[in-house]
């Protein structure tokens, strides 16, 4: 009798438990299946020099950000004070991947606000996008010697989130 | 040369059917699998409905894979490989999933638990027999005043 009395609370409890996790679970937040398996081979135009192309293999045995984003991505822009402010550090090389982009929009862009990025390449399709599983612009890619994927995070970076989030599983791969 | 004429024209009239229908059984294809696809931007269209760009590639993608000849299921594999089990709007079973799948027998069974145990509440509980005061009241409420005069 004294058991059946509690059960209302045990189901509120229950209840508020579950709602109390879903409210910090962000539900956009999607986890890739990629992470540590091999990136995605790609071959695009640079952006500053269309002719040449970089491919996946250009960067093997360095760490490595692939940090994809676009000049109609508006949360892009307050990504980017921190990825310029980062890129001075020059702990690591990062590659910007301009997605679904025109050209001159993000020499433009890049011109405006300055350019944190070791070389840019155009993803004009937004092919090589979907081969790494974008769906959120910006996302950036930790990507280790070997060509492996091994941290993504998705949506803009703070510097708050660089900090505390990215730099310590670069620092554990430059270590490694 | 008039009948060979006509046959000309009626095989050139099928052929432009058959490329049509071809065309069309593609088209019922793709929005087939795009429509067991969860768009990624928004969450909750299928891929068939969401005017994102992102569906819009991702149903290029899967049109093309067909016209190369790739089978649904590989259709389906390319996109888990890149979206994860998200995109499925149905989840494999596995140790993941396990809750999501069974919580719907669970609490069926949990129901028809509580049901049956109310249904053999009821029958062991003792027919209701109201005292003897209670049953001369309800009487004489009920009696007809004229019967009393």
């Amino acid at each position: 009798m004294k058991l059946k009395a509690l059960i209302p609370l045990i189901v509120f409890v229950a209840l508020a438990i579950l709602l109390g996790w879903s409210l910090r679970h962000d539900p956009r937040l999607i986890p890739s299946p990629l992470i540590n398996k091999p990136a995605p081979e790609f071959a695009l135009p640079v952006l500053h020099q269309p002719d040449t192309q970089m491919t996946l293999a250009d960067m093997r045995g360095k760490v490595w950000l692939l940090n994809v984003w676009a000049s109609w991505c508006v949360s892009c822009r307050d990504e980017h004070p921190v990825l310029l402010e980062f890129s001075k550090r020059q702990l690591i090389p990062i590659i910007g991947l301009d997605y679904k982009d025109k050209r001159d929009d993000a020499l433009a862009w890049l011109n405006q606000f300055g350019d944190p990025y070791t070389n840019s390449i155009m993803d004009t399709a937004g092919r090589v996008g979907i081969d790494f599983g974008v769906y959120g612009v910006p996302e950036t890619f930790l990507i280790d010697k070997q060509g492996r994927i091994r941290y993504k995070f998705t949506g803009p970076l703070n510097a708050d989130s660089l900090e505390h989030v990215l730099l310590p599983h670069i620092k554990e791969l430059q270590g490694a | 040369m008039p009948r060979f004429l006509i046959a000309l024209l009626l095989a050139w009239s099928c052929l432009a059917q058959g490329a049509e229908v071809s065309e069309s059984s593609l088209d019922a294809r793709v929005s087939h699998i795009t429509e067991q696809l969860r768009c990624l931007v928004c969450q909750n269209e299928s891929i068939a409905e969401s005017q994102a760009d992102l569906a819009k590639d991702l149903r290029r993608q899967v049109r093309e894979m067909l016209t190369a000849g790739k089978s649904e299921k590989e259709v389906r594999d390319y996109m888990v490989e890149r979206y994860g089990d998200f995109v499925l709007y149905d989840p494999p079973l596995q140790t993941s999933t396990l809750l999501l799948w069974l919580s719907p027998a669970v609490l069926a069974i949990l129901a028809l638990g509580v049901f049956a145990r109310t249904l053999v509440r009821r029958r062991k509980a003792p027919a209701a027999t109201p005292d003897a005061a209670a049953l001369a009241k309800a009487r004489a409420l009920l009696a007809d005043p004229k019967d009393e005069k």
